[in-house]
């Protein structure tokens, strides 16, 4: 109980210091923001009463002094009235988040947890058998991961999409189908979403599959895999029971950590494959200066990120029970 | 993913006395060879390239020229030298790399060492922060704050890339400090009267170098990629000759379905072989430094394992 109100008390501070964050950046910019982006909302069509208070206070520049405007900032935030977009006026920012927030869930979720998986499966056994063949598989994992992913992902691009057609064209879906759960949309979606995986995959699971690896090694001059071998179990048992399981533990705790090196991953590869999710949007609002988008983008994302990280610590404390002790 | 490397390394390195058995023993290591060779090419290259290629913004009439006796490495599209682009950038990009992993160690020597050595309020402050940067997705933040403050040039890469990548290191050195704060030597020195920067320079931070330097090399390698996404995604200053801006002229020019490879490939491979040549030097090191680690290459020892094991009891 106690180890869950520390995290609980950690994450709390940790959101409020982003949401602050977000509040200070806007005072960077050189002139009036607010009017800024109220002319540029005029130029796209009538702007309705009370979007400027609405838009001062989202940026935290409202009436009053800092106090009052922060005030202000935290309860808009709190009722998520994030004001309209400037790039898709007059559509309100929550609206259009929410149209792009599924497509990154899912296709950044899966590939993680495919690389995840599989990072973890080949290190297991790359550490069983080390000194075999399979140390080459270090090597290998080392160039990769320390390829731009980038350039891999446009390399591919061009690779299987152009010299050869294996794959179709950028894109979430082709367009023309109708977005909805029916069979045709689903499918393309789904051949659309495969690339991108693969390429995340390709550039991920050499981390996952080192560390596990050098775990693995480390786990297996324990005693306790000594006396287990002692007993005459089976290979396998010893393997997956006695030594994976301790050594997967650092696997898990580095999970939280990476979530951010991941989201950031996935950010370039919507650029890359014009992907309709977060990163793209983000973006694009940061090429049209669309600062209300571009703070709620923030924003959501560093909550996601943040409460998967709470529940990767909550499943933590249940895996290695040492931690909810430590004090 | 390399910081999650980082910490799954074990932190406990034991480091060897030094001697003359050590040389021999490093020139052995092939990953650390090889890693080093590559590593030395590409300095050469950045130190004394520039004085021998031309001029790399020069412009000629030879428009997407491919490979040739005159372009080794063909031309980009407004008849620029791909070769010289490559070879100056080498300067450019390994420059924001050492630097900003030098900011970053020494932010994470302060932070990690002081917090860990210090401890009561001083060490939850620091490790809070440390704990919150780690959590809050870097290229997020950085595209903002790039996005607020237009421009700036090489200093600002430098500092954004830094910002976002000391806090895994400082945590590991935390707890490497917290271990080493209560062994006896440590304690003897305090006894002993020796002031607190003393002990910290003296008696803990001689002892964390394996670690230090094992982060410095990752986050070189992790100041590179970064720099190089940053640069793609266009937030970088487009004047700094960089393999990313490099890389990011190429793709705005859509040079790889014009089918222009030799400006769009050259670049990434030259920023995965740096990268993977640092990987292999601290692999090496590890090894080195690090004797569980240690593949026995033996080849009539049936269970590698099991010989290690007589040789740990």
């Amino acid at each position: 109980m106690r180890y869950l109100l520390r995290k609980l008390g950690f994450y709390a501070i940790a959101a409020w210091l982003a949401v602050t964050l977000n509040f200070a950046l806007p005072r960077l910019i050189p002139g009036d923001p607010v009017e800024i982006i109220l002319s540029r909302m005029q130029q796209q069509g009538p702007v309705p009463a009370g979007e400027h208070d609405a838009v001062a206070r989202m940026l935290g520049l409202g009436h009053g002094n800092i106090l009052a405007q922060y005030w202000d900032y935290l309860t808009s935030v709190a009722q998520l009235h994030f004001g309209l977009s400037i790039s898709y006026f007059p559509t309100p920012v929550t609206t259009v988040l929410r149209s792009c927030v599924l497509w990154t869930l899912l296709l950044v979720g899966l590939a993680t947890l495919i690389s995840v998986v599989l990072g973890i499966a080949l290190g297991t056994l790359a550490g069983w058998k080390r000194g075999t063949w399979l140390d080459n598989l270090v090597p290998v994992t080392t160039f990769l991961t320390a390829i731009p992913y980038f350039w891999l992902a446009l390399l591919l691009l061009y690779l299987l999409t152009q010299v050869t057609q294996v794959f179709p064209q950028s894109g979430g879906y082709s367009p023309d189908t109708f977005i909805g759960w029916n069979g045709a949309f689903i499918g393309s979606a789904v051949s659309h979403a495969l690339l991108p995986a693969i390429t995340i995959v390709l550039s991920s699971v050499g981390g996952w599959l080192l560390g596990m690896r050098n775990m693995m090694v480390s786990t297996l001059s324990e005693d306790y895999v000594t006396a287990a071998e002692a007993k005459g179990l089976r290979a396998r048992t010893v393997m997956i029971g006695y030594a994976a399981r301790n050594a997967v533990l650092p696997s898990v705790a580095g999970f939280a950590i990476s979530l951010g090196f991941i989201v950031s991953g996935s950010l370039v590869m919507e650029i890359v494959f014009s992907y309709p999710g977060m990163g793209f949007t983000l973006l694009s609002a940061v090429g049209n200066n669309d600062y209300p988008l571009m703070q709620a983008v923030f924003l959501v994302i560093t909550m996601a990120v943040l409460a998967a990280n709470f529940i990767v610590d909550m499943l933590y404390g249940f895996v290695d029970p040492r931690t909810r002790q430590a004090r | 993913m390399t910081t999650t490397a980082a910490l799954l390394t074990d932190p406990a390195v034991p480091t060897a006395a030094p001697g003359p058995g050590r040389l021999r023993r490093m020139l052995r290591s092939r990953r650390l060879v090889t890693g080093l060779t590559v590593l030395v090419l590409f300095a050469l290259a950045a130190i004394i390239g520039p004085f021998l290629v031309g001029d790399p913004n020069a412009v000629s009439t030879d428009l997407n020229q491919g490979p040739s006796a005159a372009h080794w490495l063909g031309t980009t599209q407004l008849g620029q030298d791909v070769l010289a682009q490559l070879v100056v950038s080498a300067r450019g990009t390994l420059f924001i790399g050492v630097a900003a992993a030098l900011v970053a160690t020494v932010v994470s020597i302060v932070i990690g060492i002081g917090g860990g050595f210090l401890g009561g309020l001083a060490d939850e402050a620091l490790s809070l922060l440390s704990n919150v940067f780690l959590v809050i997705p870097g290229l997020p933040l950085v595209i903002v704050v790039s996005a607020y403050a237009h421009g700036g040039g090489m200093p600002a890469t430098v500092l954004i890339i830094a910002l976002t990548s000391w806090a895994a290191s400082a945590r590991v050195l935390r707890a490497q400090t917290l271990s080493l704060r209560s062994r006896d030597y440590v304690l003897a020195a305090r006894v002993y009267g020796e002031r607190r920067w003393r002990i910290v320079l003296v008696e803990i931070l001689p002892n964390e170098l394996a670690i230090i330097v094992s982060q410095f090399i990752f986050a070189v390698v992790f100041a590179i990629l970064t720099q190089a996404g940053l640069a793609f995604l266009g937030l970088e200053n487009p004047l700094d000759l960089t393999w990313g801006n490099m890389l990011y002229f190429a793709q705005n020019a859509e040079a790889l379905s014009s089918g222009y490879w030799w400006w769009f490939v050259p670049p990434g491979v030259c920023i995965a072989a740096v990268g993977a040549a640092l990987s292999l030097v601290n692999f090496g090191l590890d090894e080195l430094l690090n004797p569980r680690l240690r593949v026995h290459h033996e080849p009539r020892q049936k269970k590698a394992r099991l010989q290690k094991k007589g040789a740990g009891a």
